[in-house]
């Protein structure tokens, strides 16, 4: 994937002197200026940091968009000392904002993994980066190993490989992952109640999440709420892929509106629709592409920002074909704990199949429908209710060519190749069903 | 002899653990479905009065210990 950075917005992903990014610690330094960290407890600056945090607004930008000084908060007051576990595993396959943070801006991910690592008073800072990524993590490896030189290091800083999959990198699975080497969600009665690594809490973030924290601690709440709306505070990250002439990594403010966003990519102007959020994502119908990119415009529409993933959707291909695509990989990608997600995920690809390629009987709507009420809510984790969100907005965006293809004449978009990336190898990625 | 309050159970199912036995619905059909698949739904509304030793033999006879109990207080 091209990591071509068109940034409007150059908070975390500045270009540099030189039109080119500095991902070495003095063009870190150059670029953010100093960042003081106290290496002996100071209860004032760490109430100072939770504070700034809790009132800049920041939302978690890997995917669920929960409060990022909550979480802080639910680590407290433990026996054991909380370890800081920062995400970029990346499982989504459109996504590609943790590689580009990792290989341009390593030292903003560490300082913000730093900060909250003495803020919360843990003992440990580890990296989570996909086993299959080998230059996000050589990338974070040299970082830390530079800072160990420049006696810069302040807490104990490893790196992880867990396998790659759509899953792993949902919270519960990571630390299980990390705890015994099983990437495995489990079930949460109280999900205020953190997860542990081993014993120790753990305060897991994504990469982005942390960067923004080190630009926090910086600049302050008011600074960051320069940009975005009051709701959604703050530039973020975006991945834009599909029909664009330069697929990449773009820095926008939350609130610019999506067709800004796809213009600033090159997109065709000849879309029929987005997909948003990922692959557990919604769709949002091409007519809709003036509402602004942030939390609550987003779900008035239908959709959500999600893991920050806009894949723009020629009008010449077949949402359904697309969206069956879709729902075959997240199939093969469950981890075969929960009934529901074992056989209805299956089951819903299944049928979206018999309907694009206009082999479905007449009940193949109503029957999706149901499946997806069926499964939704039943999974240890969320990774059957994106399948749910996805499959459910495709019959309302593509309600059109649903009825078509229910009656038996298929559209010729079908025949298209697909805008869709899967790993190499994964179920869902023949363009025939 | 008027309880102050009275007591319910809410009903969970673990999804990791449960493997679609069915006793759970086959003890308690008045709250818990099963699927087309097997698996039991069960709605998030506390379980009360004569239902309650039901349900409390649902969760005592479940062969993966999937069904989980919480105890609520009731208005």
């Amino acid at each position: 994937m091209s990591t071509l950075t068109l940034a409007r917005t150059e908070r975390m992903l500045p270009v540099g002197p030189g039109g080119r990014p500095a991902p070495d610690l003095a063009g870190h330094l150059a670029t953010h200026g100093p960042l003081a960290i106290p290496t002996r407890d100071d209860p004032g600056w760490k109430a100072a940091v939770r504070r700034a945090v809790a009132e800049s607004g920041l939302l978690g930008r890997g995917g669920a968009g929960f409060p990022a000084a909550a979480k802080w908060g639910a680590v407290d007051g433990g026996w054991h000392r909380p370890v800081v576990v920062v995400n970029a595993m990346e499982g989504e396959p459109a996504s590609a904002k943790d590689r580009v943070l990792l290989t341009q801006a390593p030292h903003l991910v560490l300082d913000g993994a730093e900060v909250a690592a003495a803020v919360i008073g843990a003992s440990e800072i580890v990296i989570c980066v996909a086993d299959h990524n080998g230059p996000a993590a050589a990338s974070i490896e040299a970082a830390i190993a530079e800072r160990r030189r420049a006696g810069m290091s302040g807490h104990r800083t490893s790196v992880r490989r867990p396998p790659g999959g759509y899953v792993t990198g949902e919270e519960s699975s990571l630390v299980t992952w990390l705890s015994s080497g099983l990437a495995m969600p489990f079930f949460r009665t109280d999900k205020s109640v953190p997860v542990t690594v081993g014993r120790r809490p753990a305060l897991v973030h994504n990469a982005e999440t942390l960067s923004q924290v080190a630009l926090i601690a910086r600049h302050g709440p008011a600074w960051f709420r320069g940009l975005g709306t009051t709701e959604a505070p703050g530039s973020t990250l975006v991945t834009v892929t599909g029909a664009v002439r330069t697929p990449g990594v773009l820095e926008v403010e939350l609130g610019t509106p999506v067709a800004d966003i796809l213009a600033q990519a090159g997109a065709d102007t000849e879309l029929s629709a987005v997909l948003l959020g990922g692959y557990g994502g919604a769709w949002l119908d091409a007519a809709e592409l003036a509402i602004p990119y942030a939390p609550g415009p987003l779900k008035a529409a239908g959709t959500s920002h999600g893991v920050g993933v806009m894949i723009a959707l020629p009008r010449t291909s077949c949402g359904l074909a697309e969206t069956a695509r879709i729902a075959r990989y997240m199939a093969g990608e469950s981890v075969g704990q929960c009934g529901p997600c074992i056989f209805g995920l299956p089951a819903i690809a299944d049928d979206l199949e018999q309907l694009w390629t206009g082999r479905a009987d007449a009940a193949v709507v109503d029957r999706i429908q149901m499946r997806a009420a069926t499964v939704e809510g039943r999974g240890a984790c969320r990774h059957p209710d994106g399948v749910v969100r996805l499959v459910r907005s495709a019959l309302v965006v593509f309600a059109a060519d649903t009825l078509d293809h229910a009656r038996g004449r298929p559209c010729s978009g079908h025949a298209s190749p697909t805008v869709l990336r899967f790993p190499e190898g994964a179920a869902g990625t023949r363009t025939s069903a | 002899m008027t309880p102050a309050r009275r007591i319910g159970v809410r009903l969970r199912v673990d999804p990791v653990a449960c493997d679609a036995y069915g006793y759970c619905a086959e003890l308690l059909p008045e709250r818990v479905t099963v699927d087309e698949w097997g698996y039991p739904r069960v709605d998030g509304a506390p379980v009360e009065g004569d239902l309650v030793e039901l349900a409390t033999r649902a969760a005592a006879e479940c062969p993966r210990r999937a069904v989980l109990l919480e105890r609520v207080t009731l208005a």
